[in-house]
């Protein structure tokens, strides 16, 4: 299958990109990866007139720490990231993740950028962006605004970014002692993409979860919280009785997407498992 | 249309491609190198694998305009002098194939999994080769292919029985 023709720019920089969407308006598209956009367009389901390619800019690149905050590059690749030694000893979440997102082509490809704008319902890095409760920088033509994770995922592909926006930059907070996250996922065995992802955060201070976050991925239209999981586990031990008791509303209050893989019934058991499993390992994590 | 410089297997090529042309069907129609195989066209296959500037990425997912001025590296451009890369060697000594559709591209990913990881295990193997679908063999004489090459790029003497 061919696309829809289109022109093709190779952008060189954030102000060309910007400037090119504005000109363009909803005619346009950035391709990032291309992984999610171009099966789309394949299929016509997305015909822009101009495609934008973000790939070869270099200010979208580079992954550092400063302070408690982990930055990285819009334009980083998945693979970049899983083998960066920065984000291994910063957020090891973040590496762990997006080492098991697809294959290793399209690790090769996939942008955390483009990951998180395009927010496909079934991603896997929405889940431990919004656990970790992470912000994204975005440029737009009167400047840089901010975007916390709680706000960013609006509906199915769906998010808070205005068009004429492009996000320069994922930042997640580095984790300290006593803290602790995992991302546990059933995969869709072909694609790798979640059939149910689950990430969790905690932090354990003096052995009681005094903070956690955790969010589900794949069972629904888009990535959200599970704040009566969240409530229930803060102030118990963490063990394995109140996991079990604070999972027993995991999923209650969602919504859920049934399809030819899962159906919702099923997802809706797994939301359970998985988030169990993502807590049991990131408490554990915590305590190490 | 996009004008593009791409060097393939070693040999520069400049063209004009329409702005949607795929790498694969660049490859295939424009330079008639048919090794590398269109499979699902989805990239989940993995029949369409190539070396863009080291790195095996999908060539039914990828842009030819994303490719002006990379270097490109088929199951063509593998052997040299008309003797096997280790890699074909292993898969023709190891029985790494039956119809062969597959193999193009679990060759060219195995090429990058070796770059990566001179010495894999046969779970690093499979692991590295998730992005491949094969659905004659069963994956395990793949993984005795990728050892018998990995093992000879080593330097250590090998055969079809200790792979």
């Amino acid at each position: 299958m061919i696309p829809a023709a289109f022109e093709y720019v190779k952008a060189s920089s954030v102000a060309q990109v910007i400037a090119l969407l504005n000109q363009h308006g909803e005619d346009a598209k950035v391709i990032a990866g291309g992984h999610s956009l171009l099966p789309a367009m394949k299929l016509r389901l997305s015909q822009p007139a101009v495609l934008i390619d973000i790939a070869a800019v270099s200010e979208l690149k580079g992954i550092k720490t400063n302070g408690g905050t982990l930055t990285i590059g819009a334009g980083e690749t998945y693979h970049a990231i899983a083998t960066s030694n920065t984000v291994k000893n910063a957020c090891p979440v973040i590496a762990a993740c997006t080492g098991q997102i697809g294959d290793i082509q399209v690790r090769n490809a996939g942008t955390i950028g483009g990951a998180l704008a395009h927010a496909d319902p079934a991603a896997d890095l929405t889940a431990v962006f919004l656990a970790l409760g992470g912000t994204v920088t975005v440029q737009n033509a009167g400047g840089t605004r901010t975007i916390a994770a709680d706000d960013m995922f609006v509906s199915m592909l769906m998010t808070a970014l205005d068009s004429g926006e492009l996000i320069t930059a994922v930042n997640v907070p580095v984790l300290s002692k006593g803290q602790g996250a995992s991302y546990a996922k059933l995969k869709h065995p072909a694609s790798r993409y979640a059939i149910v992802g689950v990430a969790a955060v905690v932090t354990v201070s003096n052995g009681v979860v005094s903070a956690c976050r955790v969010a589900v991925t794949g069972a629904g239209p888009q990535a959200v919280r599970q704040p009566s999981v969240e409530k229930a586990l803060i102030g118990t031990s963490g063990d394995a009785a109140a996991i079990k008791a604070a999972c027993a509303s995991a999923g209650a209050d969602m919504e859920y997407l049934g399809d030819i893989h899962a159906s919702e019934e099923y997802r809706r058991a797994m939301v359970k498992v998985y988030a169990a499993r993502a807590l049991t390992d990131a408490i554990a994590a915590a305590r190490a | 249309m996009a004008k593009i410089t791409v060097t393939v297997n070693g040999s520069t090529h400049t063209s004009t491609v329409e702005d949607r042309t795929l790498l694969v069907n660049f490859l295939r129609e424009q330079l008639n190198l048919t090794g590398t195989h269109v499979g699902c066209d989805t990239s989940q296959c993995g029949a369409c694998v190539v070396l863009v500037d080291g790195k095996s990425v999908k060539s039914c997912t990828t842009l030819a305009a994303r490719c002006d001025g990379a270097s490109v590296t088929t199951i063509e451009g593998l052997s040299t002098d008309g003797s096997m890369h280790p890699l074909q060697e292993g898969f023709w000594e190891c029985h790494g194939l039956q119809c062969g559709y597959c193999t193009p591209g679990m060759i060219m990913a195995a090429t990058d999994l070796l770059t990566q990881n001179p010495n894999p295990t046969d779970e690093e193997i499979r692991h590295g080769l998730e992005g491949n679908l094969c659905r004659c063999t069963g994956y395990h004489n793949i993984v005795r292919s990728v050892q018998y090459a990995a093992a000879k790029m080593r330097g250590e003497v090998v055969s079809s029985q200790n792979a």
